[in-house]
């Protein structure tokens, strides 16, 4: 009698432990060789794109919030960059520093979770609790700026929601004095660590050729050593002022991502402390009647601004016909907002290039022919949110 | 002979007790260290620093639906737990707790069974507990269990290789398969009352004793059979209530055993100053020593990453076994020049 060689067909997900939401991969095992894979995404489909294009252009924002949950101020940046070039219109210098400074303490906030669910799903079940203390600080300058600690929507068409808090210096001060000494504490349990390398270095690779035919973005490209960084390649919100490097990966494995993340935590410090040092007075919104609402005090005692403050309330402004699309570099790689205007005060269509989305397409590159335990270290390195890949 | 009969009887009933208080009391300190490493409080709200919570979870997960689903072999699944469960308590059996003692003018072993193989009785039992776990990953009849009792059975075959192989050095250099009169050879008069131990004389076979112990009990950074990430609960995914918390105490039981073999073998067991003039101190140091062992187990968990299937079979294989190989040579070789 010869051995019959079959295969196993192992339904991970949707509701897994370590698919960080509701991603389903429909596995074919060899034992505990993956013969193929097959991500099945739709679970957490919500809607966000067609339910943008009925709403008024300021009110579909909070529905950015709720793509990368992990990283909010990211998606409302990109929105209203989107939504400021289909309006043709620029904002005061104080809004670019202070959109770049959130911005990457986003960056921060979002990588720190990813290390620390990343480490989870290896087993290495401390750094979920450490990265969570120092988020945390940077969850506390969210809830002081926008009075929400996830869901801000504190960036806003043409400026912020309200002036930065009085205390923005200090509290953001404190994430910096706290995060690197969080950084040394993760470095010196995981990055030497002989059987984190083992599991991660050689461990979901990608080429360079491959990464760019999948068009991934964020560290996943980059840690097969492409230099493309959208804050790079097309500087938005005032990014070419600021002095920081792109890190580059060389074996495009889950070692050098993990690496280059941990290295674009610093790099982010280091554009916040910019940031800070610059920080220009002015105001905190655009001068543009009729599209961003006018300054408090005005709407008390001038005519017109309060005739402004009502008609955009109620009726939102309109934009023009045409397409636009704004990419930023967000956490997890380039996220593209693609917007069309019809003439009329909500968006044609709205349409997301989420990179979640594009970066998942590469999992069964990433794990067929590797052992099971593999396709757990490769959905961490990815770095996916399901809010974002469905949408 | 009614003495005997009436003397074991209490024995076994008061070791058995101690042994599942020590398990709830271990899965206890697992909580509160853990969290302490990890900026939490753990517990707290059970009882004076939740000293009732391991009560509490016992009560919980008695009053839980016993779930049994369809597809399940039923009698393999019923005995499953039990299979886990019962040898780890088994490995007591042998294990000296004092020495001999006066109890009510009685003469008591403080062992409750001196087997002259003693230890080879301990590598028997809890070799047996793999059984436990292979036929509930079988039986369960779901994909996660079944490669949680795969990847449990290569595990075990691999480390029971090199942890029979850690402890032959003891074993050469005290001459005796059991386990009283290795605590008796351990024994120090002087100041120094830990310089017989034999982690001294073998410091290898002591550490690959811990390191193929951590893997026989399923313990991370090899805790693979139940990798959470992976195999959601491994072997152990299907099973609800009760027999959940039976392969749940048999964990912590196997995890006490081990470590208190290893203190025996390798820590002087129940030895320590003092332990000639005050009666049933041997117990106390038993007992601290096991839970110095414990501590190293749950710093280890709440450290290290896991490790893959294959770099586990190739640590066992290509690291442990070499190292278990050349230790028993270089004792046998010291043995025989009469160096031990």
């Amino acid at each position: 009698m010869t051995a019959e060689s079959r295969t196993v067909t192992l339904n991970m997900g949707p509701q897994h432990p370590s698919t960080h939401g509701v991603l389903r991969v429909i596995l074919e095992l060899d034992g505990e060789t993956v013969v193929k894979a097959r991500p099945v995404i739709g679970y957490l489909h919500t809607g966000i794109e067609k339910t943008m294009e009925s709403k008024l252009y300021y009110k579909a924002l909070p529905a950015t919030d709720r793509m990368d949950y992990l990283a909010p101020m990211s998606n409302n940046l990109g929105f209203c960059l989107a939504v400021e070039k289909l309006m043709d219109m620029d904002v005061p210098d104080k809004v670019k520093w202070a959109r770049v400074c959130l911005a990457e303490l986003t960056r921060v906030k979002s990588h720190l979770v990813w290390l620390g669910t990343h480490a989870l799903d290896l087993g290495a079940m401390s750094m979920l609790l450490y990265t969570f203390r120092e988020r945390e600080s940077i969850i506390d300058v969210y809830e002081a700026c926008g009075g929400q600690r996830m869901m801000t929507s504190y960036i806003r068409i043409g400026g912020l929601a309200h002036d930065l808090p009085r205390d923005f210096d200090k509290i953001v001060r404190r994430v910096l004095d706290q995060v690197p000494r969080g950084l040394r504490d993760y470095e010196d349990l995981l990055t030497k660590n002989e059987i984190f390398i083992n599991r991660t270095k050689g461990v979901a690779v990608i080429s360079a050729e491959d990464a760019i035919e999948y068009s991934l973005t964020g560290p996943m490209l980059r840690g097969s050593g492409v230099n493309y960084d959208v804050r790079k390649a097309n500087p938005y919100s005032g990014y070419e002022n600021f002095d920081f490097t792109v890190p580059l990966g060389k074996n495009g494995d889950a070692y050098d991502r993990y690496l280059i993340r941990l290295e674009e935590i610093r790099q982010s410090l280091k554009i916040i402390k910019q940031a800070l040092d610059g920080m220009p007075e002015g105001p905190y919104r655009a001068h543009v009647p009729g599209v961003v609402l006018p300054p408090k005090e005005d709407v008390l005692y001038k005519m017109e601004s309060m005739i402004f403050h009502f008609k955009i309330i109620t009726e939102g402004f309109k934009a023009p016909e045409g397409g636009v699309y704004q990419a930023v570099e967000a956490p997890k790689g380039e996220l593209g907002f693609y917007i069309a205007g019809d003439g009329s005060n909500t968006p044609r269509r709205v349409r997301v290039r989420p990179p979640s989305f594009v970066n998942l397409a590469s999992l069964p590159k990433l794990v067929e022919g590797r052992l099971f335990s593999d396709v757990v270290c490769a959905i961490g390195s990815i770095d996916i949110v399901l809010g974002e890949v469905d949408r | 002979m009614l003495e005997i009969i009436v003397a074991s009887t209490i024995k076994v009933v008061v070791v058995m007790a101690a042994v599942l208080t020590g398990c709830a009391y271990a899965t206890y300190m697992e909580r509160k260290v853990v969290g302490h490493l990890q900026h939490r409080i753990g517990p707290l709200y059970a009882g004076p620093y939740g000293l009732l919570q391991p009560i509490a979870d016992a009560v919980k997960l008695m009053f839980k639906e016993d779930i049994v689903p369809d597809k399940v072999e039923r009698a393999t699944f019923a005995l499953a737990p039990l299979i886990a469960f019962v040898p780890a308590l088994l490995t007591f059996a042998v294990v000296p707790f004092g020495g001999d003692n006066t109890i009510f003018g009685y003469e008591i072993k403080m062992v409750l069974s001196d087997l002259n193989i003693g230890i080879l009785f301990v590598f028997a039992i809890t070799s047996l507990g793999v059984y436990g776990i292979v036929l509930a990953g079988w039986s369960s009849g779901s994909k996660y269990s079944l490669l949680g009792g795969i990847r449990s059975s290569a595990q075990m075959i691999s480390y029971e290789v090199s942890y029979g192989l850690s402890i032959i050095g003891v074993l050469l250099i005290a001459n005796t398969l059991s386990l009283r009169e290795l605590v008796d050879r351990q024994a120090s008069d002087s100041i120094w009352f830990f310089s017989n131990w034999y982690v001294f004389k073998q410091p290898l076979g002591c550490l690959l004793y811990v390191v193929c112990a951590i893997a026989e009990t399923n313990r991370a950074p090899f805790d693979l059979p139940e990798a959470e990430s992976e195999l959601v609960a491994g072997y152990h995914t299907e099973y609800s209530s009760m027999r959940f918390a039976m392969f749940f105490i048999g964990e912590y039981a196997n995890m006490l055993a081990v470590c208190a073999v290893g203190a025996t073998l390798f820590f002087g067991g129940w030895q320590g100053p003092f332990v000639d003039s005050v009666p049933l101190l041997g117990i106390v140091w038993l007992v601290l020593k096991v839970f110095v062992f414990m501590f190293v187990y749950i710093w280890l968990r709440a450290t290290f990453p896991r490790f893959r299937y294959d770099q586990l079979m190739n640590f066992g294989w290509k690291v442990l076994l070499p190292l278990a190989l050349l230790n028993t040579m270089v004792t046998g070789l010291l043995v025989v020049q009469g160096v031990f």
